[in-house]
């Protein structure tokens, strides 16, 4: 990647994305109000724990937000230059798969048990291409070549049960890529995996992205996985993105203290632990969030400053933007200790 | 031979497709339920599409001579009896009335072996006379009251209850899955009223239901298809819903959405071939169902008019004769029995053969 990009590589821009979920007893603020942009051939991650709206971020992208229940209520979500919530629905058929696409957490649900993986393929390729049988079917063995799946001629013939988990998920790729999107959101790809399986199909995503400019939006909850894949990092939590930066700068400077809580949580192999560090306390319910700072009731460095009013974004370096109180020149509470960045973690 | 080696096609590395093709067919063919299979091609299809020229008589008019004539291998037989003046109605088996004695003698059925010397029929004679009439190739599954070739009938019978599930079943089943798919896709109100509609008719009783129908509509061949339908579309949409439901929940609907599907699509293309193994399954575990409804609304006078030989209707038919003329209800009987189970058997090799995991064990 270069290092200085023009305006004109950026694909997605996505300005105060709030997607509510609207239930009898409460609104759930599952995304509410997040902003950020991706260029061609950048990997973004989005981390968080469970539940802070992640995967609700990517399918407010794609605009598969569950109806009727839920509800993307507000902002802008400008895809090649259009916003795509001002699009019909017939509209945004054609965006899914062509322009964007998504890799989803679970390769043995992710495929049609009763169709065999060259039927599927071919399916797929067959959005963007309309030719007659035989080409479809080369089309579809270079598909699986692309992914690194060996003999792929035998392999179109078999049912999805008849491969590995790895192996799927690779063919989820396949598919996935299979209208050559820009953008590829992958939610999770490797959980379902085991290490050595995950290693592989990252490195596989990194080759692909290298040889096609694809951007990715990495999903996860892995800190090692983003060391690994990412360019650039934001860091949600309670439905907000608190931190966002430059893989460099988030794990060797995080200015959030959720953000360094998280890098600490990551066991280290040089130390020798009695217990796990841990964040204290839960995260709060997205339908009943704290007014002010969302970290607030599990920080030690909160002050009364952090329950009254949201922070607002700090930039501490040219892409790097932390929302925090403790960042405030005025800042009166305990200062922010110096981060020691583990070694070991950013694998 | 020289023009198939130049051709560029033949030297071209070809895909395994065509061959594959044939073989997957070969392996389906060998695993085929044989008897099964040929239970239902000689006792449904050929008689359904060629009862006019195989059955032996006409299926509507018959012989009132030969009535109640059992099946070829019964031989007559004889029996003698007592002579008394009133039989004792527990001792039939040994005793006659006089009157009925003299009318037997008369009419040149009877002999006397004992007594009767003045040519007369007396109580203490002992009487021989034809007790069943003899089965013959005439009418190799004997006949009904009405002197009908029961054989003839049944392969009638074939077409009718053929055409009957089939119709029904279709009709029925297709409401039910489409029903029972949307209320499952759509969820929400859909679901809710598609739903609430099966609860309804669930708990409706079902001959309640049928004979009000029938008596809407009148009877006839159109109706009972209808009334089938109506009675079987809803076991078709709770069963289909729940399937359907469940196969929502994966992932690789998730993806086709991703991947731009319009909603028609992933159902159509999606979740339906996901069912057609509950589908068809379920379709042959119903042709039994039918046939028995069938017979049901024939014997409640709700369904085929009656010269027209449905199986039901000629089970209906020998129910009060069962115990003399047992032919006459045994044979349909027996006809419903073999395709239901045939049916069923049929079905279980389906669903095998319909699920990819199961294929190639």
């Amino acid at each position: 990647m270069t290092a200085v990009q023009t305006a004109t590589d950026t694909i997605l821009e996505v300005s105060d994305l709030k997607t509510y979920i609207f239930t009898r007893a409460a609104i759930v603020k599952a995304v509410d109000g997040i902003s950020f942009n991706l260029r061609k051939g950048e990997t973004l991650g989005i981390v968080g724990e469970s539940g802070c709206g992640k995967t609700m971020t990517a399918l407010s992208l794609l605009r598969l937000v569950p109806k009727p229940a839920g509800r993307i209520v507000e902002g802008q979500i400008v895809l090649n230059g259009e916003d795509i919530l001002q699009k019909s629905e017939d509209e945004m058929r054609d965006v899914r798969g062509r322009q964007i696409s998504m890799i989803l957490q679970d390769p043995q649900t992710s495929l049609n048990p009763v169709f065999t993986i060259g039927n599927q393929l071919r399916e797929a390729l067959g959005i963007a291409h309309r030719e007659n049988k035989s080409s479809m079917i080369s089309r579809a063995v270079d598909a699986l070549r692309k992914v690194n799946v060996a003999a792929p001629e035998r392999r179109l013939d078999d049912y999805p049960h008849q491969m590995s988990g790895g192996m799927k998920q690779r063919v989820v790729g396949a598919i996935a890529m299979s209208c050559e999107p820009g953008i590829i959101i992958a939610d999770e790809p490797t959980t379902a995996l085991d290490v050595t399986i995950q290693l592989q199909y990252l490195r596989l995503l990194k080759e692909i992205q290298a040889e096609t400019g694809l951007a990715i939006i990495f999903i996860t909850h892995d800190f090692g996985v983003v060391a690994r894949m990412c360019d650039r990092v934001a860091v949600m939590y309670a439905g907000r993105i608190i931190e966002q930066g430059d893989v460099r700068d988030i794990f060797s400077r995080p200015a959030h203290p959720y953000t360094q809580a998280l890098i600490n949580s990551v066991p280290k192999l040089e130390e020798r632990v009695d217990r796990l560090y841990s964040i204290d306390g839960q995260p709060p319910l997205l339908s009943n969030l704290p007014e002010g700072c969302r970290f607030a009731p599990r920080c030690p460095y909160a002050a009364d400053q952090c329950y009254e009013g949201y922070p607002p974004s700090y930039q501490l370096a040219e892409a790097h933007h932390a929302d925090c109180w403790a960042l405030d020149p005025d800042w009166q509470g305990t200062q922010i200790e110096e981060f020691i960045p583990p070694t070991g973690s950013a694998g | 031979m020289a023009a198939v080696t130049t051709t560029p096609e033949a030297s071209a590395p070809a895909t395994p497709q065509p061959e594959n093709r044939v073989i997957a067919g070969l392996r389906v063919a060998r695993s085929l339920p044989v008897i099964p299979l040929l239970v239902l091609i000689a006792l449904l299809a050929v008689p359904a599409i060629f009862a006019n020229q195989l059955a032996p008589h006409s299926q509507r008019i018959g012989v009132l001579d030969d009535a109640k004539l059992p099946p070829f291998w019964i031989s007559e037989s004889f029996e003698q009896r007592m002579v008394v003046q009133r039989a004792d109605r527990n001792r039939l088996d040994v005793e006659i009335g006089l009157s009925n004695a003299q009318r037997k003698v008369e009419r040149g059925e009877a002999t006397i072996i004992t007594g009767g010397e003045d040519g007369e029929v007396n109580p203490g004679d002992t009487l021989r006379f034809l007790s069943q009439k003899g089965g013959s190739m005439e009418y190799p599954l004997g006949t009904d009251k009405q002197g009908r070739d029961i054989l003839s009938r049944i392969m009638h019978g074939a077409r009718i209850s053929l055409l009957v599930s089939s119709l029904a079943i279709l009709l029925g089943g297709g409401l039910g899955t489409v029903l029972g798919m949307l209320a499952a896709y759509r969820g929400g109100k859909t679901d809710a009223v598609i739903m609430r509609v099966v609860d309804i008719k669930l708990a409706f009783p079902s001959i309640l239901l049928a004979l009000v129908l029938v008596a809407a509509i009148g009877a006839g061949f159109t109706t009972v298809i209808v009334v089938i339908a109506v009675l079987l579309w809803a076991r078709y949409a709770r069963v289909v819903r729940g399937e359907a439901l469940a196969i929502k929940q994966q992932d690789f609907i998730d993806r086709a959405r991703v991947s731009g599907a319009s909603n028609a699509r992933i159902m159509m293309r999606h979740i339906f071939p996901n069912l057609v193994n509950t589908v068809v399954v379920l379709a042959t575990l119903e042709v039994g169902h039918v046939i028995i409804l069938e017979s049901t609304l024939s014997f409640l006078g709700a369904g085929i008019p009656a010269p027209t030989p449905a199986w039901g209707v000629m089970v209906a038919d020998g129910r009060d004769l069962i115990t003399t003329a047992w032919w006459i209800f045994l044979f349909p009987c027996l006809a419903i029995v073999l395709t239901v189970l045939s049916m069923n058997l049929l079905g279980d090799w389906l669903r095998d053969k319909l699920d990819p995991k199961l294929r190639n064990v």
